[in-house]
């Protein structure tokens, strides 16, 4: 009964997923528009001023696109990182303090080249370094999940707070400046230690590129290897490991390694590219921006990239909030917060219709 | 209560799962309703029940059109029903269970439920304790208390969808003898099934449909091939085996003992030889599950040797099991099994193994093309499993198996399954056989096991109290055994 007319259904049912999506979409940026701007006017501000801000302020000029893909790069990265553990179900909210860990790896490498000599082998050394931090980060936070069966979100979240407590007490204690300790961080880098960068928009095309590889790195990893179809399955169903004979623990510790490795490559970036020193908000948050990104493009590796961007705008852009009208900047997060709020209701309602629809027939 | 059910339709999209039915349920009669696997039996009594919507049609209990939209609005009205799978709470009691949407307000009123259930229990001569765990129960047991609290409720009709499938024969006997009591009160029973016997020995009358249509009627005395002709367009053929010479010793197992369901399993010893067909049988729960688990060595034993070929395995990992050529199929073919949200042609791609960084995708598609064909498993390598019918989730798992295999451990390899699926599983079965693989299965059907296999386990109570030959026993002496009499 279904096979004779196969084709047709699937064009039909492909035709009918797209016009779906689309219906989520427009539904999902209205609730958030509308949203929105009842906090904009609670707030006592014109809300069309407001959007306007942030626009200009994101894409107004070259230099602010600048701005908006230096956020972006970290933002992606730690999406495709987490793209890996969510694919076979783990929640690793421990991003964050796997930035922080790959920043806390980089700065200890280059504090030994502070010289400003062989910065190159100094730089390439930071990045693994810091790649090395966000991955054992993560690692410690797999191992207690698979050895010790503590969940996953406790030791990440336990696990980020102990990474913000040593990045505060690196910078104000063994790696405080001299004679002086504070919130503005650790010495700033020699200049060769900086990752190079077009100067008029200050963007390192490094970084960028970086970005871009690890995107379609990700691709290619979960679309054409066994890894990624090992992780898909094993998020299907860890029940089933028995019958395809596969090693659940050994694969849980791998997306982790996947995603604290991408988390540290990003806290890298930060330091080398970003702030030239190690600050106490070095990781700026993007963990757990990035834990929304993925969420709201439905943990896809091609629309992950344009929602990071689109969040990287809204951060950048509502820094002119409070310059031009005396808003606070957390706006951003405002609209964030209810973008993914909003999608996952309307997802989740799309799917209780779906199951309504399709209850089993025979 | 008169049910009758006039021109109903159900569709989803384009598929029709009913189609202009007309059903006509009298007062104090057992009616069953017939068909095979995705005849659309579920559907029907679904809407019956408020539990989905209709497309169109109209419900008439006692000449009144009735229109409601939840299955409380229809227990309200008089109409329960027990779903193939217990809608209970497994962590509370049989009592609480019992209680949950019958005691309102604040007083404690668990004496006078306690009264009223055990009661009920006796009425029924049921077993169910009321204070134990409902997760301590077997299926048939929770159906036990699932069917109690929908009378106790005031239900005037009662649906059970596949009621005998997974319980075992002395429950099944239980259950048929409370429905005879319960249409002798003058309720209404329906019963949907897929299993003609269970018809045949119990229902008034019976309707058959197919497609999503009724294809006929029938009243008893029932004319079995007649009703067959009805439910598949053709009467399917018995399974049939031809004889097979066992080769050497498989598996070996030396007082085995392991913990897991009720019973555990306790000093189990066997040898089993290459070509031999076991069929297991034993009340749902004696062991059956934890011996074949042990055995695919996803369970450890706790005492006793294990070997295959004569190599130990004990301490062996699960790894080591595959490596052998030990396959094990779970009962619960999407939770243990498959991976729901994979296509048919990912199961293949992850079957594969090999030590290649990349999918190889064009083999996997080649395959899952030619494996599904040759498995009739009706999905394109695209479709997921989740979206297969109970019967294409196992044939899709038989196809995945290797032809390697030296073992093959089944448990309840048939369970939910139409007759026409049940024999090509067997008849597949049996081809491994003759490749000298030994192959293991369990069932709640005494009747299967007798037909299917050369040997017979009986399991009670976590042990093997009988362990015989087919043609040296009879179905009287198993049925006894099984009770726990030698």
């Amino acid at each position: 009964m279904q096979e004779s007319n196969g084709i047709n259904t699937s064009v039909s049912r492909r035709d009918n997923a797209i016009a779906r999506f689309s219906r989520d979409l427009v539904i999902t940026v209205l609730v958030v528009v509308s949203f929105t701007t009842l906090i904009i006017v609670l707030a006592g501000a014109p809300p069309l001023a407001a959007y306007y801000h942030i626009f200009k302020g994101s894409l107004g000029s070259w230099v602010k696109l600048g701005h908006v893909i230096r956020v972006w790069i970290p933002l992606t990265l730690c999406t495709c990182g987490l793209l890996y553990t969510f694919r076979i179900g783990l929640w690793n909210i421990g991003v964050e303090g796997q930035v922080i860990m790959g920043a806390v790896f980089t700065t200890y490498v280059l504090r030994f080249g502070m010289d400003g000599r062989m910065a190159n082998f100094f730089l390439i050394a930071a990045f693994t370094a810091g790649v090395a931090g966000g991955a054992l980060w993560a690692l410690i936070a797999g191992y207690l999940k698979t050895k010790g069966g503590v969940n996953e979100i406790f030791a990440g979240l336990g696990l980020n707070f102990v990474a913000q407590g040593i990045i505060l007490w690196l910078i104000f204690g063994p790696w405080k400046r001299a004679g002086i300790a504070s919130m503005s961080g650790t010495e700033l880098l020699p200049r060769e230690l900086w990752l190079s960068y077009v100067s008029t928009i200050r963007l390192s095309p490094l970084g960028l590129s970086l970005a871009l590889c690890a995107i379609i790195v990700t691709a290619i990893m979960l679309r054409y290897t066994k890894i990624g179809l090992c992780l898909k399955a094993l998020g299907s169903n860890p029940n089933a490991a028995h019958i395809f004979d596969l090693n659940t623990r050994l694969y849980m510790l791998l997306a982790m390694v996947f995603a604290g490795g991408f988390a540290g490559l990003a806290g890298s970036m930060q330091v080398t590219g970003v702030y030239h020193r190690l600050i106490p908000a070095i990781s700026s948050n993007y963990g757990y921006l990035a834990l929304l990104v993925a969420m709201l493009s439905n943990y896809n590796v091609w629309i992950g990239p344009v929602v990071a961007f689109f969040f990287a705008c809204l951060n950048v852009g509502s820094i002119q909030l409070p310059m031009m009208l005396q808003m606070d900047s957390s706006l951003s997060g405002v609209i964030q917060g209810a973008l993914v709020l909003a999608a996952l209701a309307v997802h989740a309602w799309r799917i209780r219709a779906r199951r309504i629809a399709e209850e089993t027939w025979y | 209560m008169r049910i009758e059910l006039r021109d109903m339709h159900k569709h989803y999209g384009s598929i029709k799962a009913n189609n202009g039915i007309n059903l006509t349920v009298e007062e104090g009669t057992i009616h069953g309703i017939l068909g095979e696997n995705g005849a659309g039996k579920s559907t029907l009594m679904k809407v019956l029940a408020g539990y989905i919507p209709k497309t169109g049609g109209e419900i008439i209990i006692d000449d009144k059109i009735q229109d409601y939209h939840t299955p409380a609005d229809a227990s309200r009205r008089g109409i329960g029903m027990l779903y193939q799978e217990p809608l209970d709470y497994p962590p509370l009691t049989v009592l609480e269970n019992f209680m949950i949407g019958q005691a309102g307000g604040v007083s404690n009123k668990t004496l006078r439920f306690r009264e009223k259930l055990e009661d009920l229990i006796r009425h029924f001569n049921f077993t169910i304790d009321p204070d134990v765990r409902v997760k301590q129960l077997t299926v048939g047991e929770r159906q036990q208390l699932e069917m109690l609290r929908l009378l106790s409720l005031g239900i005037e009709v009662l649906i059970l969808d596949e009621p005998t499938t997974g319980i075992s024969d002395l429950q099944k006997e239980a259950l048929f003898n409370s429905l005879r009591r319960l249409a002798s009160e003058g309720k209404s029973v329906i019963l949907v099934s897929h299993k003609l016997k269970d018809s045949e020995a119990l229902c008034d009358r019976v309707t058959v449909l197919r497609e999503g249509e009724v294809t006929g009627s029938m009243e008893k005395p029932y004319d079995a091939n007649e009703l067959l002709s009805m439910m598949f367009g053709e009467p399917p053929l018995p399974s049939t085996r031809s004889p097979v010479e066992y080769g050497g010793t498989v598996l070996s197992m030396k007082n085995i003992s392991g913990l897991g369901e009720r019973t555990g399993l306790s000093r189990c010893t066997i040898d089993v030889r290459e070509g031999e067909m076991i069929g297991l049988a034993g009340l749902e729960g004696s062991g059956q599950g934890v011996f074949l688990r042990i055995a695919a060595g996803i369970t450890k034993p706790t005492d006793g040797s294990l070997s295959f070929f004569g190599e130990d395995m004990s301490g062996k990992n699960l790894h080591a099991f595959k490596k052998a050529g030990v396959v094990f199929l779970p009962a619960s073919r999407l939770e243990e099994g498959l991976m729901p949200d994979l296509s048919i042609q990912e199961h293949f791609a992850l079957k594969e193994g090999g030590s290649s960084f990349f999918v190889k995708w064009d083999e996997a598609r080649s395959e899952s093309r030619e494996k599904t064909e040759k498995f009739r498993v009706k999905g394109t390598p695209d479709t997921i499993a989740e979206a297969l019918s109970g019967g294409n989730q196992q044939r899709l798992m038989l196809s995945l198996l290797s032809k390697e295999s030296t073992l093959l451990l089944l448990e309840q390899p048939t369970r939910g399954l139409d007759v026409e699926s049940t024999n090509w599983v067997w008849w597949h079965l049996s081809k491994y056989c003759l490749r000298k693989t030994a192959v293991i299965f369990s069932s709640t059907d005494l009747d299967e096991i007798m037909s299917i296999a050369d040997r017979i386990l009986v399991f009670f109570d976590g042990t093997i109290i009988k362990d015989v030959k087919r043609d040296k026993t009879d179905t009287k002496e198993l049925a006894k055994a099984i009770a726990g009499k030698v």
